[in-house]
């Protein structure tokens, strides 16, 4: 995933919109006394880098860090409570990765890390400026679809397609994991993603199509 | 989720010392080490667990695997689930803990969850997860909801009248039975606890799972040398084929003579207690018998001798000696 110059996208998020007021009002008057002290205090213990080049204006309740996903680095400002998949979703806009249950159990957020899937709604964005996060976004786009998307394609292996990331994103990942080679393998690597549509055997039907070809 | 401070520290000294100025290392503790995070966080969400500082410790040098000098094995703290459970010599001479690994959680937690994270994960119930609801380890002295509540998946050994939560964990029914040791750093200098002296039943503190203190960072675990010939095996019996909590399990080390006696065994059962619950009894039965039916259903009957059901959950007394019978039957016939 070397790229030459990996562009850096300054952040478009929906923390820009939020002035002081609307922040300090959200967090409701209790909240207030507690809540600066540890943001400063997390803001100063961030990962050591480079003063931003041209400072962009700092947003209440946030932290700035830098993400490396799908092989591009972004520059965010981020709450430190955000998780992975909400830093995902809504401050990258990148909504391929689904939130499900939202407490891993679902696998609808899988995404990932160092070529590893993990669950990105139980980890918080701040922990990974080192890693490398890959979306289904960064797996393939239409026209140029990784086989395991073109595999759930040829067997159908979706009906409303909620946990179809999710699932793909974790089928890629078991394909590079030490299972075993029959249906029933696949069954227990992929129990981590339920589909509540039920799609299970074509889904099966898929990863094993893929895990035969490669 | 409260606001909190991310630290994160250089040194094992320096996370030691972020950690210390917790009152406690248990439930309530208002500084924690963040590795996996999955358990922490989901609590953290459901505000159970509302720490005001985070301590980083994922960039710590604790992720190595390796042999120990005695011929065993040093789990590094921070080694991930899923490597354990997929390294070579963890298959090769502790079946036991590379499969109960991999009965639990999903592939994806397991890429997350770390080996000390997995010892510490909560023992609890329904009803510490519900922030509505009394609880005596979520809030001393509220009462339990789950005794006549909602019980069915909870524990029959080691409860107490202030608790009934089961220690959920599979990795550490393995690491009992193993007889795993803790390597603890703390404020005062390092420690090793054999697992069995490492976490505590409820009692009058529920609230109080294991014996660590404030400051206390669990730095690896040792594994003493594998039993020649010895057979290892994970049961784990549960409500859907995968990714669920036991309802129980067994884990089983059992070495037979020429003439098919038991000069060894180690016995843990999961799902069914307040802790990892290593059971002396069964292993007291088997000693010296002969490998059959009768031996192995006598030691199941000694390990549940002081079982104490609840309201919805007296089938696991029956289901657990059954488990534990299986197990050992299967681990007496392994070629």
């Amino acid at each position: 995933m070397a790229t030459d110059e990996p562009p850096t996208k300054t952040p478009s998020t929906s923390l820009e919109k939020l002035t002081r007021r609307s922040f300090l009002s959200h967090m409701g008057a209790a909240g207030v006394a507690t809540a600066v002290a540890p943001l400063a205090a997390t803001a100063v213990i961030a990962q050591p880098t480079e003063p931003a080049e041209a400072a962009a204006p700092v947003i209440p309740g946030t932290t700035p860090i830098t993400l490396k996903i799908n092989g591009e680095t972004h520059t965010l400002a981020i709450d430190p409570r955000a998780t992975l998949l909400d830093t995902l979703r809504e401050t990258l806009h990148l909504t391929g990765t689904k939130k499900g249950c939202d407490h891993g159990q679902c696998g609808a957020c899988t995404v990932h890390l160092n070529g590893r899937r993990i669950n990105s709604c139980l980890t918080f964005a701040v922990m990974h400026q080192q890693a490398d996060i890959t979306t289904i976004e960064g797996l393939g786009q239409p026209g140029n679809l990784h086989p395991m998307q073109a595999a759930f394609v040829e067997h159908d292996s979706y009906q409303c397609g909620y946990c179809t990331s999710g699932q793909i994103m974790s089928a890629v990942a078991m394909t590079k994991e030490p299972w075993g080679a029959t249906d029933r393998d696949v069954q227990e690597a992929m129990s981590g993603n339920i589909c509540r549509c039920g799609a299970y055997p074509n889904i099966v039907a898929a990863v094993q199509a893929v895990r035969r070809i490669a | 989720m409260e606001l909190f401070e991310l630290i994160t520290p250089r040194t094992i000294t320096d996370a030691i010392k972020a950690q210390s100025s917790s009152p406690t290392a248990q439930n309530g503790a208002s500084v924690r080490f963040i590795a996996g995070g999955t358990n922490l966080i989901d609590y953290m969400k459901l505000n159970v667990e509302r720490p005001s500082q985070l301590v980083d410790i994922n960039t710590l040098p604790l992720t190595t695997i390796e042999s120990t000098p005695e011929g065993g094995l040093k789990l590094g703290a921070l080694t991930r689930n899923s490597d354990v459970a997929n390294h070579p010599t963890v298959k090769a001479h502790y079946a036991v803990l590379s499969e109960a690994i991999l009965a639990g959680a999903s592939p994806q937690l397991r890429n997350m969850a770390t080996t000390a994270g997995n010892l510490l994960q909560k023992t609890r119930c329904v009803y510490f997860r519900d922030t509505a609801s009394p609880c005596n380890k979520r809030e001393p002295g509220t009462g339990c909801s789950a005794i006549g509540g909602y019980n069915r998946m909870l524990a029959i050994l080691g409860t107490s009248e202030h608790c009934i939560a089961t220690n959920p964990s599979d990795q550490n029914v393995a690491l009992a039975a193993l007889e795993a040791t803790i390597h603890i750093e703390g404020a005062k200098g390092t420690r090793a606890i054999p697992i069995a002296d490492f976490y505590l039943i409820p009692g009058n503190t529920p609230q109080r799972e294991t014996v660590l203190e404030p400051g206390d960072l669990i730095t690896h675990i040792t594994l003493p040398p594998a039993l020649p010939a010895a057979k290892s095996i994970y049961l784990k019996l549960r409500d859907r084929a995968s990714y669920e909590f036991a309802l129980a399990s067994a884990a089983i080390v059992l070495q037979l003579d020429a003439a098919n006696r038991i000069t060894h065994s180690r016995i843990a059962l999961g799902g069914v207690g307040t802790k990892p619950w290593r059971s002396l009894e069964a292993e007291r039965s088997l000693q010296g018998k002969p490998a059959t039916p009768i031996t192995f259903r006598a030691a199941a009957e000694a390990a549940l001798h002081a079982a104490k059901p609840q309201s919805q959950n007296g089938f696991k007394i029956e289901l657990a000696k059954r488990c534990l019978t299986h197990a050992l039957t299967q681990a007496s016939t392994l070629a």
